[in-house]
């Protein structure tokens, strides 16, 4: 956004980074900020932080529940395993490509959506909530109805698609995972981009078209550039997102036929293996891949969380 | 931190205001001891605790918990309660490969004295096995299942006996043109196992030791990857092998349409025909599990009641388990809801009642008499998805590497070692 608008809220004091001295009313301010988000900040780092560091300990540790009496501090031994285990790779392979095509077909319907909600003139309204209407339903209900629908006895896309059993197929069960995550979330990819086709100046595009751009003209070398930290940010939250799919593949295939995500694949160990230590060291894996995606979107692309100065880099 | 002591109050109230709630919670009833009972879904099952809560002259009263349709999902739910030591839990219904894993883990209490005298009594032995631990008794045996083969007399007057006539018997129908097609659970989950555990020891094979402890993987379980493939890879069985499980195979062999001749099931299928397809029903014979130089051995499934280790009325649901499986009990189960019982002398020819509910109880009782059991270990669990992921799909089973994949695999998992797929 202009920067013109957020000077007279930061730049009371002589512009000059660093340490500036404080005020004694602007240090009592400064405490009574930090008391007032003590008691959030507590909450925050007992609900999450310790949660993360009891995991990372059980993955230290050879912890089955059906061995109660073999627990013991191991070491890295249990990321060796996963980490060399076929199983864990395939499952990251198929993760990883659920994640990339589905955020690109998100990414790109979502873009169309927007547009379309931005500049939709009669019953706004009622076209924005229509099309949000994929993302209000729960997962695991709307996964029941492609299940259904996929299904070789009760499907009706089966029949129209003259598939014998799809779920059964390893690159048809991926393909209708990707379809109805898709189909799940790709109103929020358009929301979030809609906020971003807010931030374009109606004039720019009107200086724009007045210089003779083309609409692909304005669309890619105005509009793209100004939407770019919506945009990224949009993709940083379906990307984190995506990589953690779960529901989806529970209920359509439930991991077989290699299908099975990380996300899976840990339940698998934790829940029905009772294998503590596997299953954690999968949890603070998928914590770390999760961690990186963040990274590299934040420190490579320049992403900014929302509503941290929308003007791009800090 | 001027706001700390105010805050800590707000949370301590917090905190009580959800212990008062869950302490409410446990102690629901104050008349008198409740025995919970989590027990799959069993149609008349509520009858049979009818019966038991009269006998008990409330002394307790047990209570029906239900759990989830699917083996999964109640393994799930009680090893989730376990864990965290729910003393709610008194009786457990447990699938029959599940007391090792559970007594392992220190859940179950050992059955003594009087009370193990009573569970053992008259009770056939291969379902007596699956309660049995490190020879010590873990369970009561409610019910148990065997599959047997079913088929349509108008196209096979005389069954096979074996699965090398079955074969030939099969590929001989469809050169005539007639329903040709060995319907078998080749899905990949359990059922999958099952089968393949009953190829194993019909070839008198091991695929563990015999304290669960080794992999061993012998000429037999080599043998049976080897029939496995042969069956699954020459056109002889449903195109959608991969995809059935018991209520497919089911469902192909009852369509009007239906190329099957055999199907490999468990007995409730012949209630189920006869609703679904009255004219095939007919016909619908059924013998002996067919086997290698003979009748198969057959695997066993079934239930066993355990007593919960946290249970806070142990000898109150000692005594509700012997109710809920005596031989009175098992019986009315055997005739309303269909499910085979444990107990030899409920296998009665002069019951009317009995045999008329249950044509094939003679062919049961004799698959039971040399029935074989899956695995006994603790980590059945890893072991049957690790089994059933290696076998499929079942037609790309190259019997030698398979079975070293399988030995491999499945050694590290008793290790609690291995990574679920």
């Amino acid at each position: 956004m202009s920067q013109t608008a957020e000077a007279p809220v930061t730049a009371a004091p002589p512009p000059k980074k660093g340490k500036p001295a404080l005020s004694e009313g602007k240090k009592a301010e400064r405490r009574l900020g930090l008391l007032l988000c003590a008691p959030a900040a507590v909450v925050m780092i007992a609900v999450t932080g310790w949660p993360i560091i009891y995991s990372v300990w059980l993955s230290l540790q050879r912890y089955d529940l059906r061995f109660p009496d073999q627990r013991e501090f191991v070491g890295f031994s249990n990321y060796v395993a996963v980490l060399s285990d076929g199983y864990w790779w395939t499952a990251f392979g198929v993760t990883a490509l659920i994640t990339v095509i589905s955020v690109v077909i998100e990414l790109v319907l979502g873009m169309l959506l927007a547009l379309a909600m931005h500049r939709t003139l009669v019953g706004r309204g009622l076209v924005r909530t229509v099309s949000l209407i994929p993302y209000g339903i729960v997962t695991v209900v709307a996964a029941f109805s492609w299940f259904y629908a996929w299904n070789a006895d009760t499907g009706y896309l089966a029949d129209l698609f003259g598939a014998d059993a799809p779920l059964t197929d390893r690159v048809a069960s991926l393909a209708i995972i990707i379809l109805a995550e898709v189909w799940k979330t790709t109103p929020f990819m358009a929301l979030l981009l809609m906020a971003g086709l807010a931030l374009v100046p109606d004039d720019l595009l009107k200086a724009a078209s007045m210089d003779g751009a083309t609409a692909w003209q304005r669309f890619t070398k105005v509009m793209l550039p100004v939407m770019k930290p919506a945009i990224l940010v949009a993709l940083l939250f379906r990307t984190l997102d995506a990589f953690r799919i779960f529901d989806n593949i529970f209920v359509l295939t439930k991991g077989a036929n290699d299908t099975s995500s990380v996300s899976m694949q840990t339940y698998n160990n934790l829940i029905k293996g009772l294998n503590l230590g596997i299953g954690s060291t999968m949890s603070v894996l998928i914590f770390i891949a999760v961690a990186i995606i963040a990274f590299i979107f934040v420190k490579l692309f320049g992403a900014s969380a929302p509503g941290n100065d929308p003007g791009g880099k800090r | 931190m001027r706001s700390s002591p105010g805050r800590r109050r707000l949370l301590a109230a917090a905190g009580a205001t959800l212990v008062a709630a869950s302490t409410v919670a446990a102690c629901g009833s104050e008349s008198g001891t409740q025995i919970n009972v989590y027990y799959a879904p069993e149609q008349n099952f509520q009858s049979v605790i009818d019966q038991c809560n009269k006998e008990a002259g409330g002394k307790y009263e047990i209570v029906y918990r239900k759990l989830p349709r699917d083996a999964d999902g109640q393994r799930e739910q009680m090893v989730r309660r376990l864990a965290a030591g729910d003393t709610d839990l008194d009786i457990l219904g447990l699938d029959v490969t599940w007391v090792p894993e559970f007594a392992e883990a220190k859940w179950l209490e050992e059955w003594t004295g009087a009370d193990k005298t009573a569970a053992e009594d008259d009770v056939l032995e291969g379902p007596l096995s699956t309660a049995m631990w490190n020879d010590k008794l873990y369970a009561a045996t409610k019910n148990t299942n065997v599959q047997l083969l079913w088929y349509d007399d108008t196209v096979t007057p005389t069954p096979p006996a074996t699965w090398r006539e079955m074969i030939d018997a099969a590929k001989d129908l469809k050169s005539q043109g007639k329903p040709y097609q060995i319907l078998f659970t080749g899905a990949q989950y359990e059922g999958l196992v099952v089968t393949y555990n009953t190829l194993v020891a019909s070839y008198g094979g091991k695929i563990l030791s015999d304290d669960g402890k080794s992999v061993v993987m012998d000429k037999g379980a080599i043998d049976a990857l080897r029939l496995l493939k042969e069956v699954a890879s020459e056109g002889i069985t449903d195109p959608s092998l991969t995809n059935a499980q018991e209520q497919q195979v089911q469902q192909a062999f009852e369509r009007p349409d239906s190329d099957a001749a055999f199907e490999l099931n468990w007995p409730y299928v012949y209630a189920a025909i006869q609703d679904a397809n009255p004219d095939r029903a007919k016909n619908f014979k059924w013998a002996r599990y067919p086997g290698i130089d003979g009748p198969g051995r057959v695997t066993v499934g079934g239930y066993n009641l355990a007593v919960s280790a946290y249970s806070q009325h142990k000898p109150e649901s000692f005594e509700a388990a012997l109710c809920l499986r005596s031989a009175e009990s098992q019986r009315y189960s055997a005739i309303n809801d269909g499910v085979p019982p444990t107990i030899e002398s409920v296998y009665d020819g002069d019951d009317a009642e009995f045999v008329k509910a249950y044509p094939m109880w003679e062919t049961i009782a004799e698959e039971l008499d040399d029935a074989a059991v899956r695995p006994l270990t603790v980590v059945y669990q890893n072991l049957s998805t690790i089994t059933s992921k290696v076998l499929s799909p079942p037609q790309d089973i190259d019997p030698e590497s398979t079975a070293a994949e399988l030995r491999d695999q499945l050694q590290k998992a008793l290790d609690s070692k291995g990574v679920l797929p």
